[in-house]
This record gives C-alpha cells, structure tokens and sequence, in this order.
C-alpha cells in the first residue's frame, strides 16, 4: 500500500471508466496491485464461505454416496463406497424410510407456505397500517420488532411453557377460561404440534417482513401519493395502483428470504419440540437431524440433504426465473 | 437491489432518519382508521402475550408455575433471579455467548465491509460469481454441512493442533459466516448509495484505496454498519443448531446452556423465564436502541 499508492490513486477513475486493461507497460506492477486489490478485499468473505460452507458442502455431497455408519465415523474416508444406495433408500417411498421423508417433506411444505403467506400478510398489513404518523407509532413499532430481536430459544422456550398440557396458557384460557375444548388439549404432541409450531413461527417470523416492507414502503415517493389524491384515488385505490406495486421488487427478496428461512428452520422445532419431533410437525430440518445424529446414518442423512438443497436451487431458480420477468435480472 | 432505474439514489440515511411519509394531505376516513385500530390493537396482543408470561412466570414461585395457569402471580419474589445462577452455570455460558458474538460480529462487519467496497467501487471478473454464489450460500440447509463442518474442524484440530472443535475460536469462525452474506449484500447497496465522487477525490487528495474506504466511505455509510452489526451479533447469539454440537462444557453458550433448567424430575419454568428474560435483555435493548439505523440501513441499502 505504500509505493503506488499515489499512481494508483490518479488512475482510479480512468481504470473504471476504461477496460481495466487500459494501462500497460512501465505501469505494470501498478496495474496488478489494482486488479489485484478487489480480489485482496474478497479474500477473507471467499476463504471463509469456502472453510464453512462450500468445502463442507462437497464433503457432504460426497459422503450422500458412502455407507457412512457409526463404524466408520470416526475416519470417514475409509466408509465403503455405496454408490446410490442412500438416495434409492431415501426416495424409496413405499419403504418406512422413504415414506417418512415424504411424509416430512410434505409437512413442511404446508407449513412453509402457511407460515410465509400470513407473515407476509400480517407484516405488510402493519406496515401499510403505520405508514401514516399518529400517537404511539414509534412505540408500537418496537414493540411489533420484539419477536424479532428476542433470541430464538429464550422466545421459543416462553411458547413451550404457554402450551404445556397442565401449567400452560393456551389450555388455562381455551379450557378453563372460555371452555371451548371438553378437556385440555395436548399441543407438543399429536396433531395440535402443527398449530403450535405454525403459531410460534408466524409470531417469530411476521416482524422481519414488517421491517422489510415498512424500509420498502420509505422509499415510495411521496408526490406519488400527492398526485394521485389530486387526481381523486381514495386510499384503496392508492394501495392498489402505487403502494403495492412499488413494493413488488421489495417483495420479491422478502418471499425468497422468507421462504428459505422457514423451509430450512431448525431451531424453532428443536426448541419446542426437542431431538424428536411429533409427526404432524416434523420439519425437514429435524428429520434430517434425526436421521444422521440419532440413527448415526450420516451418509443417509447427508442423501436427505442434498435432496434438500436441490430442491430449494429449483423452486429458488423457478420463482427468480418467474417474478423476475420483464425486470432486468439482478444486477449485483 | 436489482433497480435499474436513474432515478436519484437516496441519499445516506445518516441525514435521513426514518420518518414517516404522509400518504395523502386528506385525512383517512373512519373505517380505515377504525380497522387500523382493531388490527393493531389485535396483533399487539399476539405480540407481547409471550412477553407477559415471561416476565410475570419470571416473579412467580414455584408452586405457581407448576400447577394451572394464573394470569395474577399469587406472590412476587425475586428468588428465580438468583438462583438461576446457581441451578446451572449460566454466568459463565453469557460470558461465552458474549464473547463469541461480540467476536463473530466484529469479524463480520470488517470482513463484510472489504468486499463490500470491493464489490461496489471495483469492476474485475468473477465479481458476478462471487456475489452469487455468497447468497447462495444463504439458502443451504444447516443440517447439510454441519457433520462435514465438525469433521473439518476435528481434521484441522488433529492436523496442526488448532483447537476449532469444541472451542469458541470455531463457533466464532462458523458464526460469522452465517452473517456475511446478508452484511455483504446489504453494505453493496448502502456503499452504492454514498457518492462515487466523495471517494474519488479522496482518491485525487492522495488518499489509497483503502484510505478512501475508511476516511470517506465508512464514516458515511455508519447506519448500515451499525444496522449489519446488530444483523450479525443477533444471528450469532441466537444460533441453536450449531452450538449444541460444536461446544462443550467449558464453551457452552446460553442456546444450549438454558436446556439446563429442566432435570429429570422438575421443570423450573419460574428460573427458565428469569434466564429467558436476562439472556434476551442485551440483544433486546441493542436492538431497540438501534433499529432506527436497522430500517434506514436496510432502507438505503437492502430494499432500495
């Protein structure tokens, strides 16, 4: 940084606006150390994603094709080939395996799409709701960002205690209270979970989508609402025509973010539910867990990973793919 | 992120603090306002009802937490509050959770802030790839790389006698990475919006690239590192998954610590509540304190 520095610094602006290969000859060590200097910059992000994610992602696609038991854990390179045993197994869906991993996938499908939709509803609505000043708005948006500060299993551990079956508060209030169930319900176990999971996730999840959109909503500008009170629109109108479709590139990341997030939760099942999950509520995520870390089939669960991942790379590819039409592709 | 229009960039939201934008010079009719009402007042209901039972089961005996359901405690006391120091070592696990958050957050923001300006002043190949390929990185299930994780962090432990395995150095270096993407993606835009030419001349002044980053660039851009290091500090201090199987019992963290409250033959649902509500009181009022710069960071940077 100390010797070109200076010859660097003239020449910044030109290199942009020019090919990066404008400057030749005598210039050479200053040429590289610009071009190289972004790659410098990116090193340590690419060294680490490569460390924590990508290595360990090629790992894991490699070991989807080993027989990777609890016999060979402890040096995984010497687990026996098995080529596509665990991936027929895993989509063996007449096998209990198989059938299992449907069964969760599906779960979690339903749950996803639930879950993302009255986020997406509930935060939007807040938004739209306070874009307008009045009394207590300031205060009641920090009260709607406290799920979302709160740590996942300090909020998640509060939902457990609410929906134990003797010393909760959801079966004081449905049972004793208002008496709308004959007994108190069970809701970490049986068919219920899904109700309870779905509710802990909605109120952990909705506050992120109202940020997003009410940062979205601040970016509209206001001679669009002006002009259009002029020209008569009534409030629904503006919501229809301005609001919503201004929000629709904000609104494109926030489903995709959404989505991924809640498809690939883990933490909120394990708190609620600990190391097994009831059926009617069995996430992918803590299937796959169950299946690698209690089993010890790790090659079966890195399979069910894998699968996992290439399903989230199509429905990612099909939505960008589909809302990105008519819109130039991300230009990042 | 993706606005390919002219339209002037907002200007950087240090000058900019989040304000409303009156929808329309008419005052909203009677139904709007009423349905606003209702709603807000609905989903505030839903929003502090957990709030509530923490911090009312937090001041109650035992006796109470055990048998129905009371909405008024029977009695305060403060008990919960010291013994939960006492039941297990939470002191030590928030000293842990601290240290690892603090670090990976840290790490974070300067690592994210590199690329970042690199991303945004530069032009070089692969610059397309790199981008992509670090938010794709956000959507790889945990579950996928956590076993060749640990495994990589064992091999590098055995191999030149790093302790990754077990030890906050580890957890810190695998925290960090689940902030980059989203602080790399959100600093872009907000670097975008500071004017090239205010670098430029820093540039011209003599100043060397990184000169430019850190006296001219940085100094503007404070509300949406602020914004990503409060992005980053919350992921790492509520990350579950990973510190239940990557730390023992000298590195445990408060996301595997707080399990401790339940033995075999008595849940301590009063001391889980005082320890939810303490272990969530730092991140809690950081984040309130500063979610102004969260929305105008995210504002100027992430949804523009």
């Amino acid at each position: 940084m100390t010797t070109t520095t200076a010859d660097a610094a003239v020449d910044e602006p030109s290199v942009r606006k020019n090919s990066p290969g404008a400057a030749r000859g005598p210039r050479r060590t200053g040429r590289i150390r610009r071009i190289g200097l972004p790659y410098l910059l990116l090193l340590p992000a690419l060294l680490l994603e490569l460390l924590v994610h990508l290595v360990p992602m090629v790992i894991g696609m490699v070991m989807s094709f080993k027989e990777l038991t609890q016999f060979y854990i402890r040096d995984w390179g010497t687990a026996p080939w098995s080529g596509l045993d665990n991936y027929t197994m895993s989509v063996d869906f007449d096998a209990p395996v198989g059938e299992a991993l449907l069964h969760s996938f599906f779960v979690t499908c339903v749950f996803t799409v639930l879950s993302v939709g009255i986020c997406w509803l509930l935060g939007t609505a807040a938004a739209i709701y306070m874009q307008d000043v009045f009394r207590g708005r300031g205060l009641l948006r920090a009260v709607f960002l406290v799920p979302y500060a709160l740590p996942v299993y300090a909020a998640v551990i509060t939902w457990a205690f609410m929906f134990q079956h003797d010393n909760g508060l959801v079966n004081h209030v449905l049972h004793d209270q208002l008496g709308l169930t004959d007994k108190p319900s069970f809701w970490l176990i049986g068919d219920n979970s899904f109700v309870a999971l779905l509710t802990v996730s909605v109120w952990k999840g909705w506050p992120f989508a109202f940020l997003i959109v009410m940062a979205g909503l601040q970016n509209i500008p206001r001679e669009l609402y002006e002009a259009a009170s002029l020209d008569g629109a009534g409030l629904w109108q503006q919501l229809r025509r301005i609001t919503l479709p201004s929000l629709r590139p904000v609104n494109q990341v926030l489903v995709l973010v959404l989505f991924l997030w809640t498809f690939n939760d883990f933490n909120t099942p394990y708190v609620l539910f600990g190391k097994a999950a009831p059926e009617a509520a069995d996430l992918i995520s803590i299937h796959i867990y169950q299946s690698s870390f209690v089993t010890w089939n790790f090659g079966a669960g890195s399979a069910m990973s894998v699968l996992l991942l290439l399903f989230l790379l199509v429905v990612t590819g099909v939505y960008l793919a589909l809302t990105s039409r008519g819109r130039k592709a991300a230009d990042v | 992120m993706s606005s390919t229009s002219t339209a002037p960039r907002p200007a950087p939201a240090a000058e900019r603090p989040v304000r409303a934008v009156p929808r329309s010079p008419m005052a909203p009719p009677r139904s709007f306002l009423w349905s606003r009402a209702i709603f807000l007042t609905l989903l505030t209901g839903f929003v502090l009802l957990p709030v509530y039972v923490m911090v009312s089961s937090s001041l109650k005996p035992l006796q109470d937490v055990s048998g129905k359901f009371r909405w008024v405690p029977s009695g305060l006391t403060i008990r919960p509050y010291i013994d939960i120091w006492s039941t297990v070592p939470l002191a030590k696990y928030f000293m842990n959770s601290l240290i690892v958050a603090g670090a990976a957050t840290v790490c974070s923001v300067v690592i994210a802030v590199f690329s970042a300006y690199a991303v945004s002043r530069y032009n070089f190949r692969g610059k397309r790839v790199f981008t992509v390929t670090v938010l794709s990185t956000q959507m790889f299930p945990g579950i996928l790389f956590l076993l060749p994780l640990f495994l990589i962090y064992v091999n590098i432990g055995n191999a030149t006698g790093i302790a990754l395995f077990g030890s906050r150095g580890g957890l810190i270096l695998t925290y960090l990475t689940f902030s980059l993407p989203f602080s790399i993606w959100m600093l872009i835009g907000y670097f975008d919006s500071v004017p090239r030419d205010l670098d430029e001349a820093a540039l011209v002044d003599g100043c060397g690239p990184l000169g430019a980053l850190f006296r001219v660039v940085v100094p503007a851009a404070i509300p949406g590192i602020v914004a990503v290091a409060v992005y980053a500090f919350m992921t790492a201090w509520g990350e579950v998954l990973f510190a239940s199987v990557m730390t023992n019992d000298a590195t445990r963290t408060l996301a595997v610590g707080l399990q401790g409250y339940s033995t075999q033959n008595e849940v301590y649902w009063n001391q889980i509540m005082a320890a939810s509500l303490v272990v969530s009181i730092p991140v809690v009022a950081g984040f309130l304190l500063l979610q102004r710069y969260l929305v105008a960071g995210l504002t100027a940077g992430a949804v523009k």
